[in-house]
């Protein structure tokens, strides 16, 4: 097996992607949205709870490959308890990551949540996935915004 | 032309031989060889189509339809040359009964923008079936919100097989004006009884458009012992070059049936108060056609044409029996569409493992699948997965590779667990 895939399918992301953690549909989330990849057909919803300008919950539903799932569960993880703004540094963090840009120097971004999260990073090998990891950090996104849609397309790449 | 093609019925059919045919088929991908098991998203080119289309742009290439030049005369009869074939190729009554549009896609839109909007209007009903690629779906949708017509789609069993039963009941209703329907599924690679459908249609005067993109390339088409009234095919998944489809249409209906876009090569007269159009086809071929890739298509009839659809669809038939057999063997791969009547797509999930997935380890192999819901999303939603694996073969397709797709499953299962 390539060592690219090895990277790409660590034990850390398989077991998210089998036991996905905040799977759930909460009974009053304050902010929620759906998002698409056109490409696969995949769906992800988020269900968040703000509450005294942090979010205190947040979960996810939805079907889609070991990547999307493994990032959707891995983000309702790191995502509780901070700011929207805070979430909002982490998904810019994580997005350069996903793509190989230069994250160190980001502002506002938490070094030990990067650290977590350097699992995913084997998607950079695999520009045609990099939609797969960030559509749940697009969806968070376009919730905390007040939108009730978003889509992967935005991260280029053709469906 | 090749080695390979021309060669006699009774030839045994050297699938080594017409890969050699194959340029694209001899290289590596991550370090492996190319195992390509997505024709049916688009198959690859034979050198013969490479050189024809090389071949025009050095030597015969101007403008068509215009010029008193020399070149000009001759990039039009080529260019004129590849609508015979595929006339032939078709067994349609007449040459001016294909139009050439930008892909099967757009031949659709024509028919449904042409020849839906002068004969549908408010609650007429148009039949389809779940097994429709979205491109004969959307259009209709479309005319639905411009004019309240109503899309009736024919449901499929659990093996992915038309329901003929529900087809016959729909076609009852005196509201149907037509019937819409694949001959072959590109997601499941089921073969719909199309002469049935044909023939129930018109018992009742209902006129019927088949997609024939899969057909045409597996199984081969004879619009004529058909009856179809019109027939859509794509030429980059006939081993021809993109940018280029064909519409056919009986001579009587294409005859009656407005333009489709408006422009150059379309008209006879122009002036600022009044246009008068061209006949059929060119009515139908506003501006400057893909003339290159007109030629290109015409030249992929030949190829095919000359190793021969029968011999082609016998040793499709034979990877294909040979791919459903191992995929048997695997306890974890579950066959979505399992209908009798299949030829050169099998559609597969594996347990606990996203298609995706899936797909990415095998591309890792040299292992090309396509994984998604191959533009059938309602069909992906009747069998409950949101996406499948699909391998689709073509003329070219050997045992050798479905081994390859074997052992790159084998690896998929040894990373997931």
């Amino acid at each position: 097996m390539s060592d690219e895939l090895r990277d790409l399918y660590q034990e850390v992301i398989l077991d998210h992607g089998r036991h996905p953690r905040n799977h759930r549909h909460p009974e009053d989330p304050t902010h929620h949205a759906r998002g698409d990849n056109p490409m696969c057909g995949d769906r992800v919803e988020v269900f968040l709870t703000l509450r005294d300008g942090v979010i205190a919950d947040a979960a996810f539903e939805g079907r889609g490959c070991a990547i999307s799932v493994a990032s959707a569960s891995m983000m309702t993880e790191l995502v509780a308890g901070k700011t929207p703004e805070a979430a909002e540094a982490l998904f810019r963090g994580f997005q350069a990551l996903c793509t190989g840009a230069d994250h160190t120097h980001l502002p506002d971004v938490d070094a030990s949540d990067m650290e977590r999260l350097e699992v995913m990073s084997g998607v950079r090998q695999f520009p045609m996935r990099v939609k797969c990891a960030t559509l749940a950090w697009h969806t968070l996104s376009a919730a905390m915004a007040g939108a009730d849609r978003a889509s992967s397309e935005t991260d280029g790449g053709k469906s | 032309m090749t080695a390979a093609a021309k060669t006699p019925a009774t030839m045994p059919y050297d699938v080594h031989a017409v890969r050699a045919d194959f340029p694209i088929l001899s290289r590596q991908v991550h370090g492996r060889p190319l195992v390509y098991l997505d024709s049916a998203a688009s198959a690859q080119k034979p050198r013969h189509v490479i050189d024809t289309m090389t071949e025009v742009m050095t030597a015969e290439y101007a403008n068509v339809h215009r010029g008193v030049h020399w070149l000009s005369a001759a990039a039009t009869r080529r260019f004129e040359e590849a609508r015979t074939k595929v006339a032939r190729f078709l067994n349609a009554a007449e040459d001016r009964e294909i139009v050439f549009t930008r892909n099967a896609t757009e031949a659709v839109n024509l028919v449904a923008s042409s020849w839906g909007r002068a004969n549908l209007r408010e609650g007429d009903e148009v039949v389809i079936s779940w097994l429709e690629h979205h491109a004969n779906i959307v259009p209709w949708q479309m005319l639905r919100a411009e004019k309240g017509i109503v899309l009736k789609v024919v449901p499929v069993d659990d093996r992915g097989a038309l329901v003929m039963e529900e087809y016959e009941r729909l076609l009852a209703s005196p509201r149907v004006r037509l019937v819409a329907m694949t001959a072959m599924s590109n997601a499941l690679g089921t073969i719909t009884p199309i002469a049935e459908v044909i023939e129930l249609a018109h018992a009742r005067g209902i006129p019927v458009l088949v997609d024939g993109c899969q057909a045409v390339t597996h199984l081969g088409v004879d619009v004529r012992a058909l009856d179809c009234d019109f027939l859509v095919l794509s030429g980059h998944k006939l081993y021809g070059p993109t940018g280029v489809g064909v519409l056919y249409g009986k001579a009587e209906l294409l005859s009656q049936m407005p333009p489709y876009q408006g422009g150059g090569d379309m008209i006879a007269r122009v002036t600022f108060e009044e246009t008068t159009f061209k006949d059929i086809p060119q009515r139908f071929e506003a501006g400057t056609p893909a003339i290159v890739e007109v030629i290109g298509l015409g030249a992929a009839i030949d190829y095919v044409s000359g190793l021969g659809l029968d011999r082609i669809r016998a040793h499709e038939q034979d990877v294909f029996d040979y791919a459903s057999r191992r995929l048997q063997e695997l306890n974890s791969v579950r066959v979505v569409g399992t209908a009798p009547e299949r030829a050169g797509i099998l559609s597969f999930t594996m347990e606990d493992v996203h298609p995706h997935d899936l797909a990415t380890i095998l591309d890792r192999s040299g292992v090309a699948v396509r994984a998604g819901h191959h533009c059938a999303q309602p069909l992906m939603d009747r069998f409950g997965v949101p996406a499948t694996a699909r391998a689709s073969f073509g003329l070219y397709s050997t045992r050798e590779e479905v081994d390859a797709l074997v052992a790159g499953l084998e690896r998929v299962r040894e990373i997931f667990g």
